[in-house]
């Protein structure tokens, strides 16, 4: 019988077969390609128990307008049963600006969080235990100034920074390739994070000081082949840059973390986990011949794709999301954030990110896909797209070895051009209907019924300006001024930022002062463009 | 009819802070393999640049990519400082997550056309080239 279409691919465009058999997986050895569950290379997972054992965690990405705004927002997640926050800023926090600077005019609190201040960082977690629950916060080129104040709020609440637990996103390399907000030039940021990785090394030992990040890569409009490569590439950069400063390889990689977008295809996603997996610990054994196993285990964070769902028919998204859900989780992740189903059209109101978390309890407690660990370990076709994957993800890193590394490839715009391609080629696969995007492409509906969404008004910006003003009155400006000078004169020599940048955010120096301050000693960077 | 003299100019800007520019790149490819002179800002610019850009580099049209939730600001200054270098001639259209109670009030500040997610590339084209006819 004739089939649909003259050639299947995946979303990456790889070729797939119609069937897969023994002859796709020749050279494949089960002990050498396979392992068991918490076992080299660790295709099957980083845990023998997997979910057996424990859960993953449910994280749900949350933050909009004032800091009080957003600790509410914690607050009904976790009495929903999520048990880890995840702070979204917004965009003048992430670009270390703060909310009275003219470029932060129209944007303050309006795509996350507006955090200008030690004191709005205290107002956020206001009531809620630090050392009960881990936080990971998204946020790349201040990545250490927000970090400094998490810590200072622990250290006012007389808690030790020994037990607090979350994750620093604080990935500079995938900013010049995908997401775009950096500071500083690409060398003095990758300093700033070895500076962050040997602080908690040494005293926040539970802490994830990097969560090396394809989800943006993806978002951009990458393939999972580009994500993969890529994503691993910088993981190894950071390393390397690490090492070069000093540190041992088994003092700080187990602390190092993966994030990983999960798009609609379905087996090419959960493969793709599989050989990140594997990927990671035959490149950490081969260079590194760490001593202690959590060095070669690839541990991660996933989130549905938010550049896949749909602003027509928006109800449908959340049938996306749970596909998208369920390959996270077949494919071994130990954390998960599902997207909202309005997330296209704005913040998530509070209904849809309920029902996005329902959706990871549903397949937690409901569909029984847990009893198992790594329960497509052993399929042909999934054992034979993990290969390929990873195969691929070498290819890139070939390449990337050729350039001169990550840093050489960004400033000739290799990856950003190699991301643009792909992005381009999926446009127009969708409008040739070679793909379909069910609602947008095919299946169209002229009536739409609008859903409820979130408004943020602009009295959020006036309050947190006027919060700023009064905090410039009441400080003491000798003592601010001592300390970010410090700061400055520490960046400057090559010490180590954190307890000076510590000090800076305790004297009341605010976010925007001290980016300021650490850009007249880094300097500024312009991206090349690519088009 | 005549054919145009000159091919159509079209700046295409990402004004604001937010970097998501897999977007504004596609168009910008897209107007550009129809035939137009693109002129694209990169990242992180002011409404200020962009206005003066424009302006200095005779655009028919300005088309901006805004995903942060600040058009309401941004596009709305864009338009004022045109108006205010009496260069309200040029067309502005734009693009990105722009709830639909926003789209009424911005198109009556002068926006001509948002194009939302989901919309076919060709239709932006169309747009662009109906500009001249």
């Amino acid at each position: 019988m004739q089939e649909r279409k003259p050639r299947f691919t995946s979303l990456s465009g790889l070729g797939i077969n119609r069937v897969y058999t023994r002859d796709d997986l020749k050279d494949w050895l089960p002990e050498n390609d396979l392992g068991a569950p918490g076992e080299f290379p660790y295709t099957r997972g980083v845990y023998p128990t997997m979910y057996r054992g424990r859960l993953w965690t449910m994280r749900q990405f949350a933050g909009f307008g004032s800091a009080d705004d957003t600790n509410r927002r914690f607050k009904y997640l976790l009495q929903h049963g999520q048990n880890g926050l995840s702070v979204a800023f917004d965009m003048p926090t992430l670009m270390g600006i703060d909310a009275d600077d003219s470029r932060a005019h129209g944007e303050v609190g309006r795509c996350g969080v507006a955090i200008s201040s030690l004191a709005d960082m205290d107002r956020l977690f206001e009531d809620i235990p630090l050392d009960q629950v881990t936080t990971s916060m998204t946020i790349n080129g201040p990545a250490a100034v927000i970090f400094a104040m998490y810590l200072a709020v622990a250290e006012k609440r007389s808690m030790s920074v020994e037990r607090l637990g979350g994750t620093l996103q604080n990935d500079i390399l995938k900013e010049y390739i995908a997401q775009k907000e950096w500071l500083f030039p690409p060398e003095p940021s990758l300093r700033l994070i070895t500076d962050t990785i040997a602080y908690c090394a040494k005293q926040v030992p539970k802490w994830h000081p990097v969560s090396i990040s394809g989800y943006h890569i993806r978002e951009a409009g990458s393939n999972a082949v580009q994500e993969l490569a890529f994503t691993l590439y910088d993981g190894l950069t950071y390393v390397e840059a690490a090492v070069k400063a000093g540190l041992t390889v088994d003092s700080f990689v187990p602390q190092l973390s993966f994030f990983f977008n999960v798009h609609n295809d379905f087996f090419e996603e959960i493969a793709k986990f599989r050989a990140a997996r594997r990927l990671w610990a035959r490149e950490m054994e081969r260079r590194y011949h760490p001593k202690d196993p959590r060095s070669l285990q690839l541990r991660c964070h996933a989130q549905t794709a938010g550049c896949s769902l749909t602003a027509q028919q928006p109800m449908n998204n959340v049938v996306r999301t749970t596909l998208q859900a369920l390959a996270a989780v077949l494919g071994g992740t130990q954390s998960l954030h599902t997207n909202s189903m309005d997330e296209t059209l704005a913040l998530p109101s509070e209904e849809a990110v309920k029902v996005a978390l329902r959706t990871q309890q549903l397949i937690a407690q409901e569909s029984e896909v847990t009893n198992c660990v790594d329960p497509l370990g052993g399929s042909y076709y999934v054992e034979a797209l993990t290969n390929r994957l990873e195969a691929e993800a070498l290819d890139y890193f070939r390449k990337l070895d050729a350039l001169g590394g990550m840093v050489k490839a960004i400033e000739r715009g290799y990856p950003q051009r190699e991301i643009l391609d792909a992005s381009q080629r999926y446009q127009r696969e969708v409008e040739r209907k070679e793909r379909i995007v069910v609602g947008v492409s095919d299946y169209q509906e002229q009536e739409s019924r609008p859903i409820p969404i979130l408004k943020v008004g602009p009295e959020v910006e006036r309050e947190q300006v006027a919060r700023l003003s009064d905090l410039r009155k009441s400080r003491d400006p000798f003592k601010m001024t001592g300390a970010v000078e410090a700061l400055q004169e520490a960046a400057s020599c090559g010490e180590n930022v954190m307890p000076y940048l510590i000090e800076a955010v305790k004297a009341k120096a605010t976010l925007g002062e001290i980016c300021a301050a650490l850009k007249e000693v880094f300097g500024t960077y312009r991206e090349p463009v690519v088009l | 009819m005549t054919v145009a003299a000159t091919p159509l100019r079209v700046l295409i800007g990402k004004v604001g802070l937010d970097g998501h520019d897999r977007g504004v790149k596609l168009i910008a490819r897209a107007l550009r393999d129809a035939g137009m002179e693109v002129i694209y800002t990169g990242l992180h610019q002011t409404p200020e640049q962009v206005a003066s850009t424009a302006i200095q580099e005779d655009v028919d049209a300005i088309g901006l990519s805004i995903l942060s939730g600040a058009h309401n600001t941004l596009f709305r200054r864009v338009l004022e400082l045109l108006k205010e270098q009496q260069a309200e001639d040029i067309v502005v259209f734009g693009g990105g997550i722009i709830p639909d109670e926003d789209v009424p009030t911005l198109k009556a500040a002068g926006v001509r056309a948002l194009f939302r997610p989901g919309v076919p590339m060709n239709e932006i084209v169309d747009f662009v080239k109906g500009l001249r006819s």
